[in-house]
């Protein structure tokens, strides 16, 4: 287009000031608050996602659990049904094997244990575990204590981690660290309490209502060895497939069955579940956005509506226009700018209408909100702000096209003949 | 009135200085089912400065010629030049150029734009035909002083009269310089003294050398015009100098 069109369009555009007041600013609304939905979902969808996202490292990054199971399968000559029961040594045996996992660590878990401070009792649930545990299971301390080491796993100390919850428990107001407790009635020493942390997956309840010893501390006073389950954390979330194949042929190796038997070796692999996770999170946004563009389309068509009104009006002007000389774009110009005016200024208010409820919904304190503490808070991103301004911008230019091309279709000999 | 002296143009009009020269104009409107035929077979030609009077009862085909004329619609068959340009086969945009710089119109209902002031109407043509802003409003006023509406360039059409509203018409459709100035009935909608106000600007036209067609039933503006064509039934029935 050459600058003399741009010069009559946006001069016919700045003169066609007598609108329909009343009408404008409903269609304003309506985009405003279009605007709005489609905002507040895709940000609602993306802080779920940031909750989903932490609660998920809760128990870890990039482990597998694994549970003791019966072969399903005939190999060498032994029957399938056989339990494979791994022992706490294994985990040497495992360690050794796996080069493509950072840690791997059994457990030992006793479920229903007596634990008892001063006139409390409980019973709760102890594991005993390797003291690389803490890492790798995101069993970080509160100031002022620690996780048990390898000095404690070595001389079979009896020191205890708490989960918060359960210290809360059985101390209440007191802080459990040096305080001495007991667990079936013999004394340990609390060394730390973990630190409250959003955990949304669980394999034997949630890490803050239970409590973790020294493995070899459990294995002396329980006098068990099978070890309740396996955890390995892979290097990477790329090599856990290869820590998983390590893992199969280093257990089938040592236990004698078919490194394919996917019941004794069916196992919880958090990176594919992570995977899933990410996959529905992006369709769950899918559909947050579609509902919103849905919503904003209809303020789309109230504002083809009132730009097809307009042309209805000035049908007479537009052929008067056009008897002076004026061309197809200089009729068509002013209304799609029109158009895309009333989108993108219904566009701004209600982007900045939800930017505030953003922000006064970042004020509300998440802690102790259940539904809060599941939901997380909206959040605005560079990304949904984009897509916003897209589906805008290509609504007001469809609201403002579709008129405007009725408009050139005007016949002026036909509009001027008569009043 | 008092218009500025204009060197005639040199270049526009056609050889011989016609501005209009139609050969066998015809228009059908097709509306589907039937078709109705306003002209057939339309011969036509004007010279440079003359005053043209088309008459004719209604439905007669005079207003399609005038369309015709314009450029507002183009034939269906037959020859139009237009100050010696071919109409025939141009798009859409090219037809708007040439109504604005070669055509001017005046309706019967003013057709004025009614949110802009006598000013801006004025200055419409101007803005379509790429005149720059100081350049616009120095021609608009020009054109609104020789109508005689100096001091009302800044009412609105719904503040002025019937006959002032007209000599705003006028004016815009004036205010390109155009070839060719086409009114359809100008005194159609005014009372008999702004009827006669207007005829007195159309004379004045005349004299200075605008060529005039003009779309009539008024009887006396037809005696004003050197030519009176009759048109009935789409053809031309009767084509002669008017006694004057």
């Amino acid at each position: 287009m050459r600058l003399l069109d741009w010069r009559v369009i946006g001069h016919l555009f700045l003169r066609a000031s007598s609108l329909q007041r009343k009408r404008a600013i409903l269609t304003v609304a309506a985009i405003a608050w279009g605007t709005v939905a489609i905002v507040m979902l895709l940000s609602f969808g993306e802080g779920l996602k940031n909750q989903l996202m932490k609660g998920r490292r809760g128990m870890g990054e990039n482990i597998a659990v694994w549970w003791p199971d019966e072969t399903s399968k005939v190999w060498q000559g032994l029957p399938e049904g056989r339990p494979i029961r791994p022992r706490m040594d294994d985990i040497t045996y495992l360690r050794a094997r796996m080069t493509a996992a950072s840690g791997v660590v059994g457990e030992l878990t006793s479920w229903s244990s007596s634990l008892t401070y001063e006139q409390t009792t409980i019973t709760g649930r102890v594991t005993g575990t390797n003291w690389e545990y803490g890492e790798l299971r995101h069993h970080f301390p509160q100031a002022g204590g620690r996780f048990f080491n390898a000095n404690d796993e070595r001389e079979k100390r009896r020191v205890i981690f708490l989960g918060d919850e359960l210290a809360e428990e059985i101390f209440a107001d007191v802080d459990p660290v040096g305080k001495t407790m007991f667990v079936d009635r013999v004394p340990y020493l609390v060394i730390g309490v973990m630190q409250h942390k959003l955990q949304m997956g669980t394999y034997k309840g949630p890490d803050e209502g239970g409590s973790v010893i020294p493995i070899t501390t459990f294995a002396a006073q329980f006098g068990r060895q099978q070890l309740t389950n396996i955890v390995f954390k892979a290097r990477s979330a790329e090599d856990m497939p290869l820590a998983r194949d390590q893992f199969n042929q280093a257990l089938a190796g040592k236990y004698r069955f078919d490194p394919t038997d996917e019941q004794v070796l069916g196992l919880w692999d958090t990176v594919e579940g992570a995977r899933i996770m990410s996959n529905m999170m992006i369709g769950l946004q899918f559909f947050l956005g579609i509902i919103g563009a849905l919503t904003l389309l209809i303020g789309g068509i109230g504002v083809a509506n009132i730009m097809y009104a307009v042309v209805k009006e000035k049908t007479r002007e537009i052929g008067v226009q056009m008897a002076l000389g004026a061309r197809g774009g200089w009729v068509t110009g002013p209304f799609v700018l029109q158009g895309l005016t009333y989108t993108l200024v219904g566009g701004g208010l209600g982007l900045l209408t939800a930017m505030v409820m953003i922000l006064l919904l970042g004020l509300v304190p998440v802690e102790g909100n259940a539904a809060l503490e599941f939901l997380g808070k909206p959040t605005l991103s560079w990304q949904i702000a984009f897509a916003t301004a897209a589906v805008l911008g290509s609504i007001g230019i469809l609201a403002g096209y579709f008129p405007a091309r009725r408009a050139a279709t005007v016949d002026p000999a036909e509009t001027l003949r008569y009043e | 009135m008092n218009w500025p002296i204009k060197k005639k143009k040199n270049g526009t009009a056609g050889l011989n200085g016609r501005i209009i020269e139609m050969h066998g104009i015809t228009k059908v409107y097709d509306t589907g089912k039937i078709q109705v035929e306003a002209l057939r077979g339309i011969d036509l030609t004007v010279g440079r400065g003359e005053f043209v009077a088309v008459v004719g009862p209604s439905g007669s085909g005079k207003s399609t010629l005038l369309n015709l004329l314009g450029c507002l619609d183009t034939p269906t068959d037959g020859d139009y030049r237009l100050s010696g340009e071919a109409v025939a086969g141009l798009d859409r945009d090219h037809l708007a150029d040439i109504r604005n710089r070669r055509v001017g119109f005046v309706f019967q209902n003013f057709n004025l734009l009614p949110q802009l002031s006598a000013l801006e109407n004025v200055e419409m043509p101007l803005l379509f035909g790429g005149v720059g802003r100081r350049e616009r409003r120095r021609r608009a006023l020009e054109q609104l002083d020789a109508v005689g509406l100096a001091d009302r360039v800044e009412h609105k059409p719904t503040e002025l009269s019937g006959g002032q509203m007209q000599r705003v018409a006028i004016a815009r459709a004036l205010a390109m310089e155009p070839d060719l100035l086409l009114a359809d009935e100008p005194t159609g909608n005014l009372d008999t003294s702004s009827g006669s106000d207007i005829l007195s600007v159309l004379d004045q036209l005349s004299k200075r050398g605008r060529t005039l067609m003009v779309v009539t039933h008024d009887p006396a503006l037809a005696r004003r015009a050197d030519r009176m064509v009759e048109i009935r039934d789409g053809e031309i029935v009767e084509d002669r100098p008017t006694p004057n």
